[in-house]
């Protein structure tokens, strides 16, 4: 499957499109977004006023407006959010194919230690390394690229050692093409899927860390992230004084991107693996139940 | 029996090589970062702490002119003789003492949500999968997907937010009511647990749905297979077929998951404290993050390390003792 092939499939599955606009309506925000609205840490208004005319989401404890913060906060957020999703699936591609592809000795070196990344717990790792490094969206980045590539590499290595051994690519080898090639041609068409899903599983986790990481302090809190929103938001202590407006507008962002994600996701999986898409059975139940309500079958439950 | 020995022995290896990639990460990261890092761990306390003070703390955490390779068997001697070195914010505390305080309260709170999420979910999704197709097998997974796309800590705002200061139903911080004594007696132990309730329920409600998935998953390949097609045919309870002959063996692979799960829980946990401070690991973690405490953030990470890495070779052995196909 190519990347052109797989994309027009995007557009033409329902899910997927459905995540795709998601994703785009933040991605413009985030692109033109930052210009639009009033600077985001200017100290405009009264402190801790509730959703207004003026500011539609309120003010934050310190007078500033929280819809701009939200849309500004949107750049680096998605930004670092893509960016690390994008780096976490190269090094588990790079990773896995080679212990996948090559087996044997390699295979055991780097399973053993895709293993021990990933039993040991990610967070206060996280924790210790965004402490010691100087705070930024950089660093941020390579702590959770870090902490986050074992598991995308071993699932692609299972894949690429369950295509390794496929037909079709010992064939190639037998032919006498290249390894280079074999790679190239054979087996990354082949994961195409897979590594798009797992990129959009990847950023949905560098989104929710990146944001958690933030929240404890841990980014350059003078920058303006969904992350610091929510940090200056428990700083001020908005709990106590019943702010919801500082920190619930962020969630319903952070948790909107996600459930687009997923929605694309879903529909990756449908592509990838169609059995799924006649399968769907949320909406044939669904569907059942509506023309259940409408009109009252004579044997109800009569079956089974 | 000598086969399960070997197992059992061998993933203490692992665990083994684990840990002294934790310890070997602990002791290079200080090490790896631009500039002196002791000069970044002490910092902020030139003006409080005396030099001789600082000299000492140096020397206890290795960092020294010595080579780097005398450093690193320095820092050996003192991990292996139980010295973190002294916590900075805490001043003169041992790292070791700080924690301790803390380790009872995060395996109570961790402990307690992750045992009744995973019999709460396991025991959905057995029910969801016999009920294939049912209401509860139809509501709960977008319900929970949509619970799920939300970050875990913000939930937690939310629920303190409405049940702790909006409500009122719930205590808002710490782990036992003020004017108790820590002990057995009961004021102490009632309100430790409603304490305990609210940070609780939220870990179990975002963990849920992991679990149901995973047994509900299980549990629909199980219900095809021929002997419950058998066991149903022969004209047994239902309610045995479930419970004796489907979820007994769709169990087995949700315990493994259960030892992944711990580091998440205790990741989670974390996070949980921090919000409902209460004064477990991950409070003393966020506590030494903004004191800039690094020893006490090292020794955090060493101790929550280490604890799940026992804790997943407890659950290797469960799972050796329930599986009799690992013994063979």
């Amino acid at each position: 499957m190519n990347p052109a092939l797989l994309f027009r499939q995007m557009i033409a599955n329902r899910k997927a499109r459905a995540g795709m606009i998601i994703f785009g309506l933040f991605a413009v925000v985030s692109l033109v977004g930052p210009w639009l609205v009033q600077d985001p840490t200017a100290f405009t208004a009264v402190p801790h006023q509730p959703p207004s005319w003026d500011n539609w989401f309120g003010t934050t404890g310190q007078g500033q407006d929280v819809f701009a913060q939200t849309i500004v906060g949107t750049r680096v957020t998605l930004a670092v959010g893509c960016a690390t999703g994008f780096l976490v699936v190269l090094l588990g591609a790079v990773v896995g194919g080679i212990a996948g592809y090559l087996g044997g000795r390699t295979d055991n070196l780097l399973s053993l230690l895709i293993n021990v990344f990933l039993v040991m717990p990610g967070l206060p790792l996280m924790v210790v390394l965004a402490a010691w490094l100087p705070p930024g969206p950089m660093t941020i980045l390579s702590v959770l690229v870090l902490t986050g590539w074992a598991w995308n590499a071993r699932v692609l290595r299972a894949q690429t050692l369950s295509l390794a051994q496929r037909d079709f690519v010992l064939a190639a080898k037998v032919s006498g093409e290249s390894t280079l090639r074999i790679v190239t041609a054979e087996i990354l068409p082949n994961m195409l899927s897979l590594m798009t899903s797992s990129f959009i599983g990847a950023t949905i986790y560098a989104i929710g860390a990146q944001v958690g990481l933030e929240f404890l302090g841990l980014g350059d809190i003078s920058k303006v992230t969904w992350g610091t929103n929510l940090y200056w938001a428990s700083n001020d202590s908005a709990l106590l004084l019943g702010s919801w407006w500082t920190f619930v507008p962020t969630g319903v962002c952070i948790a909107l991107l996600g459930f687009g994600l997923t929605l694309i996701n879903f529909g990756v999986d449908e592509i990838a693996n169609p059995q799924l898409a006649t399968e769907s059975r949320w909406v044939r139940k669904l569907k059942s139940r509506a023309t259940a309500d409408g009109s009252t079958p004579v044997v109800e439950g009569g079956v089974k | 029996m000598n086969r399960s020995v070997e197992y059992l022995l061998r993933r203490l290896g692992f665990y083994a090589l684990a840990a002294w990639v934790a310890i070997t990460l602990n002791f290079l990261i200080p090490r790896m970062m631009p500039g002196d890092p002791a000069q970044i761990m002490f910092a902020r306390f030139k003006g409080e702490m005396s030099p001789a003070a600082i000299a000492a703390l140096r020397e206890t955490f290795g960092i020294t002119d010595a080579p780097i390779w005398q450093q690193y068997f320095t820092y050996l001697r003192h991990l292996l003789s139980g010295d973190l070195g002294v916590s900075v914010s805490n001043f003169p505390e041992p790292v070791v003492s700080v924690i301790a305080t803390g380790l009872s309260w995060s395996i109570f709170l961790a402990g307690s949500a992750l045992i009744i999420s995973f019999l709460v979910g396991t025991s959905l999704g057995a029910l969801a999968a016999w009920r294939r197709g049912g209401l509860l097998d139809s509501i709960t997974p977008p319900l929970l997907a949509l619970l799920g796309a939300f970050p875990y800590f913000w939930m937690a705002m939310l629920a303190l937010f409405i049940f702790g200061f909006g409500l009122g139903w719930f205590p808002l911080w710490h782990a036992y009511p003020e004017g108790t004594s820590p002990g057995l007696n009961l004021p102490f132990l009632l309100g430790a647990l409603y304490h305990a309730a609210l940070p609780a329920a939220t870990m179990v409600i975002a963990s849920l749905g992991g679990w149901m998935l995973a047994m509900r998953n299980t549990m629909v390949g199980i219900l095809g297979s021929d002997y419950i097609t058998y066991a149903r045919a022969r004209g047994l309870a239902p309610r045995r077929v479930l419970i004796r002959y489907a979820a007994r063996n769709a169990l087995l692979p949700n315990i493994t998951g259960f030892g992944m799960a711990l580091g998440f829980v205790l990741g989670g946990a974390l996070l949980t404290e921090i919000i409902f401070s209460y004064p477990g690991q991950g409070y003393l973690l966020i506590q030494a993050v903004r004191a800039q405490d690094y020893p006490l953030m090292q020794g955090l990470f060493l101790t929550i390390t280490l604890a799940v890495l026992g804790a997943n070779w407890l659950v290797d052995i469960v799972t050796l003792m329930l599986d009799p196909r690992t013994r063979r």
